[in-house]
């Protein structure tokens, strides 16, 4: 297990190496054998069952039972889940990076803090102690805010400054919340704050910890009213980076987390699901309706990302409610949906981002006005996209469609109508939105500059092609995987409080 | 209330540091903002390790001398060690993020050619 997170750390510190020796090739060939080997490693860890518990040096530091001082990572289901996203989502996009970063230059600066990206993320989702999870969080971080700023323009200077300080903000709203949740229960270790939670109920100082980690993790996760960074930093990185962004990292980082809290350390409490429920339906709301009036075309997908993890975070809420309120179905279903929805979303969102970057690549705009008809020139592009654009919008018989009717149904059977009501209109503005994209992009007649643009190089189109198949096999082949990926995923946070006792017990 | 005036003065400079963020128009301004919130969030930290023992007075963590008995005596009258070690990780966090802040301003000072926040407003919407 801490291989998943050594690998891409030696890679990271290998890829400028070879930029020292001046081998421009080597270093795409190591960020794809890493990848490679990381995708490996994780899916190998998806034949475990149950929940796993590694101590970091094998230093479990029993000296005093009450608070173990080793660090422990522990992966259960819902881990494995979150690894399988990471890496997956990566490798297509170190894929995509081959031919894209040939505009760039100093390519070995760009893998590096992209593997420290991913190994940041993979420990997060591995690590089973408070402290642990912040730390890594920071790694993941300030790799990202290098690559947001990669080509060092006005634009992504200022995007990525923005981005730097407000996350710097949260990140010390969270670790006010972890010095808290340690004065408090005199222990790191998740399992173990989850136990004198179980025990003793939330203290005050608890709540006032519970309401820090929300608003920090929930600036991570970029939920309405701490979006302000996302629609500036998404656009301006390069196009996979956007795509390992925007479909991977406010995933590990930020509703990975916020989920942990809230289920299984702070046991679900009918406050939190209520905040979840509100911060998730304000973001769907809000990031659509600011997204519909876009014309830059990774602008709008950035306010899309928030929408869409507004109804993530809005299936967690009714989830939590719901396993506050008693009615265990309910909470599984929902926790379930919105397990699925990440999933899916983590799809087609960097399909999406990805194939703006093949028409930022082929253009040099990304200005929808500007690319009108792209899709005519560059065919195997446009399918991509109008299959990417039917999956957000949640068109059968793609993945959106089947995670958004999901989150619909339970939405309405725990009894909050209006929040099942804007979902569905959530949706129809999605759908309205993606319209307009497709509209501009794909039909029309393209611009006499725009004559001489052919298909995109085949690096770009492999990775685009294998997140187009992936919208639909992970729509359709639902019950194959249902059991082994999702299934365990949504049982680890429905059990909640319990996983203290699993992995003390084990 | 006495007990709980150091974790008070450690919140104030906190909030001190997000005013300074929130309110001030200069990129130097804010990164000396996102400065005073860190150096809080440790003096937090460190304040939440202390422990008033029994036995004496509080000792600094650092491992005496091997005499005999020294080490009950260490164990009996220490601080707690571990949110000195958070604190050592957070500095140097703080430390790369404040490197990498600066950098970024320079950056952004040779582009607009000028620190201050009302002029660097190219995104919009």
């Amino acid at each position: 297990m801490p291989l998943l997170v050594v690998i891409p750390l030696a890679g990271a510190f290998l890829v400028p190496v070879f930029g020292l020796l001046d081998v421009e090739w080597a270093c795409h060939t190591l960020g794809v054998v890493v990848m490679a080997a990381s995708l490996l490693l994780a899916s190998h860890l998806l034949g475990n069952t149950g929940v796993n518990v590694t101590w970091v040096g094998g230093y479990a530091g029993e000296i005093d039972p009450e608070s173990l001082t080793g660090v422990a990572m522990v992966s259960d289901g819902l881990s494995r889940l979150m690894l399988l996203i990471i890496n997956g989502i990566g490798l297509t996009a170190v894929l995509y990076s081959i031919s894209y970063m040939q505009r760039y230059t100093q390519v070995e600066l760009y893998y590096s803090p992209l593997l420290f990206m991913v190994a940041g993320m993979n420990a997060i989702v591995l690590s089973g102690d408070l402290f642990n999870i912040y730390v890594f969080l920071e790694v993941a971080a300030i790799a990202s805010y290098a690559l947001v700023g990669f080509g060092v323009q006005s634009e992504e200077l200022e995007a990525s400054f923005k981005y730097l300080v407000l996350s710097a903000i949260a990140s010390g709203f969270i670790l006010l919340g972890v010095a808290m949740v340690y004065k408090e229960t005199g222990t790191l270790n998740l399992a173990q704050i989850a136990g004198v939670v179980r025990e003793a109920g939330l203290s005050r100082t608890l709540w006032l910890a519970l309401g820090f980690f929300m608003g920090g993790f929930g600036l991570k996760a970029a939920m309405v009213p701490f979006h302000a960074w996302l629609p500036d930093a998404h656009p301006s990185a390069p196009a996979p980076i956007s795509a390992m962004l925007s479909g991977v990292l406010i995933k590990a980082s930020g509703v990975y987390v916020l989920a942990r809290l809230a289920f299984n350390v702070f046991a679900a409490q009918a406050a939190t699901g209520a905040l979840l429920m509100g911060m998730g339906a304000v973001s769907m709301l809000v990031g659509v309706l600011l997204a519909v009036q876009q014309w830059d075309f990774k602008r709008l997908l950035a306010y899309h990302s928030i929408s869409q993890m507004g109804y993530v975070v809005l299936a967690l809420g009714v989830g939590l409610s719901a396993l506050a309120g008693g009615r265990q179905t309910i909470g599984h279903i929902a926790v379930f949906a919105g397990l699925f929805h990440m999933l899916n979303h983590a799809v087609f969102k960097s399909l999406l981002f990805l194939c703006s970057g093949s028409a930022v690549y082929a253009t040099g705009y990304r200005d929808l006005k500007r690319t009108r008809g792209v899709g005519r020139q560059m065919p195997f592009t446009g399918f991509c996209t109008r299959i990417a654009c039917l999956s957000i919008s949640g068109v059968p018989p793609f993945n959106g469609f089947f995670s958004k009717l999901l989150i619909t149904i339970v939405t309405v059977w725990a009894g909050h109508w209006v929040l099942g009501g804007i979902t569905v209109i959530v949706s129809f503005l999605t759908l309205l939105s993606f319209n307009k994209v497709q509209d501009y992009m794909l039909e029309g007649e393209p611009a006499g500059e725009h004559s001489h643009i052919s298909e995109s190089p085949l690096p770009m189109l492999t990775a685009m092609g294998i997140l187009a198949f992936m919208c639909f096999a992970t729509g359709l082949l639902v019950p194959l995987y249902r059991e082994t990926v999702l299934g365990p995923a949504s049982e680890i946070l429905v059990d909640g409080i319990n996983y203290s006792s699993i992995i003390m017990g084990g | 209330m006495h007990a709980y005036m150091p974790y008070v003065l450690a919140i104030a400079l906190f909030a001190v540091g997000l005013y300074a963020v929130a309110v001030k128009k200069n990129l130097i301004k804010i990164i000396i903002g996102v400065i005073i919130m860190h150096h809080a969030t440790n003096l937090f930290l460190v304040l939440v390790g202390y422990r008033a023992p029994e036995a004496g007075e509080a000792m600094a963590p650092v491992a005496p001398s091997a005499a005999q008995g020294a080490g009950v005596e260490f164990a009996a009258r220490s601080v707690d060690p571990l949110p000195q070690a958070m604190v050592l990780t957070s500095i140097v966090i703080g430390v790369s993020l404040v490197a990498l802040m600066v950098v970024m301003a320079l950056r952004l000072h040779e582009k607009y050619g000028t620190f201050d926040l009302e002029d660097i407003r190219d995104l919009r919407g």
